[in-house]
């Protein structure tokens, strides 16, 4: 259910972000979503497809950029990247501090007409 | 509603049992509109902005507000029944003598927890959410502004007991602190790991259970240490009060040394 109420946020956002911008209809809505926060892809679009009719961005294209989580190692302070809060350093083994890089859920921006 | 689990879509906040305004203005998509003829071009609209800005912004305001009042604004979040509300009543109690604390607490319903905390003599504001699953950072705005505040050193927010959605919803807070009953199982901080690395205190509650549990301890501060290296962390029973001393002490450490972040 996480991704119906984020995809209700950004369709709210991308319409009024449309309307300022003089549109009358979305035609690509491009997003940015960290992989630490969970977001299934395939729930996302499907929240897309549910929530966008009735919408300015009704028959829109959906296109996110996944975005992996940064650590810093709190072993070599080195900085890593990975899929999930649990990663590890890949060089020394120890867990690193969550950068809140890869925990963002961000509208990019719209092609709109 | 939730921009996390989709919650509360019926639901409106109350605070101490009055309707609290909507937060954010329910959504227009119904509104008619007219599919243009394709004879115009296609314009790039750079927005880059966050789904939580509302709420980041608002968080922003009321950190700066409790900044300016040398408020020390701790944000308790755990799962339901790990301990919240207890902690938070034997902390008030400990800190009495010098410190005085007054609460915003969260729940879907029932002004129950705000009744038990009365009892401390501390003020107290309830806020119910009818179906959602968090606090956010107008909620916190509206029920301060309810909230006998003068005097008061310390502000704990006892946020609804859930550990997902809370983690995403800054509240403008000094502290955020995390709780972990020993009854909950070694491995919580892994399962839900972003309740656990976004706060910088993480304290283990109810301790006095810990042998009846077969509480494995070295597992739990691996599994903390594990996603959130830096978090600090306390042991305590509010029962008994083991722990407690260590606890309060870094509160007042905190507040005599300004805040951590």
């Amino acid at each position: 259910m996480h991704e119906m109420g984020i995809m209700e946020s950004t369709l709210e956002l991308a319409e009024r972000q449309a309307r300022r911008a003089g549109g009358t209809r979305i035609e690509v809505l491009c997003m940015r979503v960290g992989r630490l926060t969970g977001v299934v892809p395939e729930a996302l679009e499907h929240a897309f497809a549910a929530l966008s009719p009735g919408t300015l961005a009704e028959g829109a294209a959906l296109e996110v950029e996944y975005v992996p989580g940064t650590f810093l190692c709190i072993g070599c302070a080195g900085e890593f990247e990975a899929e999930s809060m649990h990663a590890v350093c890949p060089a020394c083994g120890e867990p690193g501090l969550g950068t809140k890089k890869g925990a963002e859920i961000q509208l990019l921006s719209l092609e709109v007409s | 509603m939730c921009i996390e689990c989709g919650c509360g879509r019926p639901g409106r906040p109350k605070i101490d049992g009055k309707p609290a305004k909507l937060t954010f203005a329910p959504s227009d998509r119904k509104a008619p509109h007219v599919f243009a003829a394709h004879d115009h071009e296609h314009r790039t609209v750079d927005v880059h902005q966050s789904i939580f800005a509302a709420n980041d912004r608002k968080a922003a305001e009321n950190r700066a507000l409790f900044e300016s009042r040398a408020l020390l604004v701790l944000n308790v979040v755990s799962s339901p029944g790990s301990g919240k509300t207890t902690l938070v009543q034997r902390t008030i109690e400990r800190l009495a003598t010098d410190v005085k604390t007054g609460v915003i607490v969260g729940d879907l319903e029932t002004d129950n927890d705000a009744r038990r905390l009365r009892t401390t003599g501390a003020p107290v504001v309830q806020i119910t959410t009818g179906t959602l699953c968090h606090l956010d950072a107008e909620m916190v705005a509206r029920a301060y502004a309810e909230l006998p505040s003068e005097g008061l050193r310390v502000l704990v927010i006892e946020n609804v007991g859930n550990l997902v959605c809370p983690a995403t919803f800054d509240l403008g807070e000094g502290l955020r602190v995390a709780l972990l009953s020993v009854t909950e199982g070694e491995d919580k901080p892994l399962k839900y790991p972003p309740l656990f690395s976004f706060a910088q205190v993480v304290v283990i509650t109810k301790k006095d259970l810990a042998a009846a549990c077969e509480f494995d301890r070295e597992a739990a501060l691996a599994s903390i240490r594990r996603v959130n290296p830096a978090a600090k962390v306390f042991e305590v029973s509010s029962k008994t009060g083991e722990g407690m001393d260590a606890w309060c002490g870094f509160l007042r450490e905190t507040l005599d040394g300004g805040r951590e972040t």
